[in-house]
């Protein structure tokens, strides 16, 4: 069959794929969604973090779009699609499309035509990400395990452990956001967007407590983050980023 | 089987989804190699590979012990299958247990962030579909300058409303990391790269604060 990195059996083949981990979303979801009835939630909670989930997620999904777009230039549609639908993100998939590309000496500017580079690269791509699903089917229940060991230990501690992870890793991803500002007031630029974030947030909050605006408090991680990006389309300009 | 709990059958059930979908992860090279009679040049293989899999393959591993305990077992069964951890699932995974009031690592906190990664993942999945569908129309709008700085900007815009929540509740843990995070990326900015290696190392310093805070009577 000759070569495209757009054949409409790529295609085919990456859809199979992405089916089989809709089928794996749409098992658990069933199953969680069966558990919650069993140990008495209230299924309108579980209604609406669906909503809240799916509303939220629309942003960060249109980002991962744009990744899909970057590659598709030199990869063609359907390998990334694959990759960035399952398992992979932009931050591992690129790396790993350019590394290849530079052992073999092609240029990632032009779209793929040999399929010995192209089967060269989706290998790369696959082996440098699988060993995370293997460790998880291998260490997962062990790592849950031991924290439920700790929580029984210490049911409070058990509990701020869990809130200092999160801290952490919210904490790394804050002073990331102070990386560029050397670079002059352009630099700024990610830190103003965190404290319009931070305040819409601050703002959602108040408004869900002191006006009894419960249903807010569902869409204010959404709402503060799409704010935030708004602001960034209209302070970039004026400050010329 | 029908003795075993229900703990022990989502670690059943999850280890047989995700070593499935390596298989079938792996038969997208493995069949584009057979139907094009291309099988690659193997040295490359390796060279491409030797340029991301140490690190790869490290952050991989660090991530596992980071994210499993904050997600739950279904859902990180189902998240490490469907990518984009950090940037998407596991912020969908705690937002929603924090709105719904149910502690993670609970039972009521098991069913929300499996809910949530799983309805997250369908979503995206949606979207990116209709996305590669509709590319030729959409393409010009996302590409375009306007558009460029919002979403270059997503990661603080997501991280400033969630830290609200979480740092002004626990204040005192969060000081110590928080500081060290801003110092560290202010002496050395080009760590923005390897971010994800610097998460356990915050959450670390955080455990550790908490720890001392704790000790003390002052949580």
């Amino acid at each position: 069959m000759s070569f495209s990195p757009n054949s409409p059996i790529l295609f085919i083949l990456a859809g199979a794929v992405i089916l089989f981990v809709i089928a794996q979303s749409v098992f658990f979801m069933v199953r969680s969604w069966r558990r919650g009835r069993e140990i008495g939630m209230d299924m309108a909670v579980l209604r609406r973090t669906v909503v809240s989930t799916a509303v939220f997620t629309i942003a960060p999904a249109v980002s991962i779009l744009l990744g899909v777009i970057t590659l598709s230039k030199f990869l063609g549609l359907p390998l990334p699609w694959l990759r960035l639908s399952v398992i992979g993100a932009i931050t591992y998939e690129l790396p790993a499309a350019t590394s290849t590309a530079s052992a073999l000496g092609v240029s990632i500017a032009e779209t793929v035509t040999d399929p010995k580079v192209y089967t060269a690269i989706a290998w790369v791509m696959t082996l440098g990400i699988f060993p995370g699903m293997l460790w998880v089917a291998l260490f997962g229940r062990k790592i849950q395990g031991g924290i439920a060991k700790i929580k029984n230990r210490d049911a409070k501690w058990g509990d701020i452990l869990m809130t200092a992870l999160f801290l952490g890793m919210i904490s790394a991803f804050l002073g990331m956001v102070f990386a560029d500002i050397r670079e002059g007031l352009a630099g700024w630029i990610p830190i103003f967007v965190l404290l319009f974030s931070a305040v819409l947030m601050c703002i959602c909050g108040l408004l869900s407590k002191k006006f009894h605006m419960k249903w807010i408090e569902n869409y204010a991680l959404p709402i503060s983050m799409l704010g935030g990006m708004a602001f960034a389309v209209v302070i970039t300009p004026m400050i010329g980023g | 089987m029908n003795n075993k709990t229900y703990e022990e059958k989502t670690h059943l059930y999850g280890r047989i989804w995700i070593l499935s979908a390596l298989v079938m992860i792996f038969l997208y090279p493995i069949l584009t190699c057979i139907i094009f009679g291309a099988w690659p040049d193997w040295q490359s293989v390796v060279k491409g590979l030797l340029g991301v899999a140490p690190i790869f393959w490290t952050v991989g591993l660090i991530e596992v012990f980071t994210y499993v305990p904050m997600l739950d077992s279904g859902s990180s069964y189902l998240a490490f299958v469907t990518g984009n951890l950090t940037n998407l699932k596991v912020p969908a995974a705690l937002s929603a247990m924090e709105n719904a009031n149910v502690k993670p690592g609970s039972e009521e906190g098991e069913v929300i962030s499996t809910i949530a990664v799983a309805t997250s993942s369908i979503v995206t999945t949606i979207i990116i579909a209709l996305g590669v569908a509709l590319l030729v129309p959409l393409t010009p709008i996302l590409n375009s300058e306007l558009l460029a700085p919002a979403f270059d900007n997503i990661l603080p815009a997501l991280f400033g409303g969630l830290a609200v929540v979480y740092i002004s509740k626990n204040w005192k843990v969060a000081m110590a990391p928080l500081i060290f995070m801003v110092i560290l990326f202010l002496a050395v900015p080009s760590l923005s790269g390897s971010v994800s290696v610097l998460v356990p190392v915050g959450a670390l310093i955080a455990i550790g604060a908490a720890r001392i805070l704790y000790k003390k009577g002052l949580l």
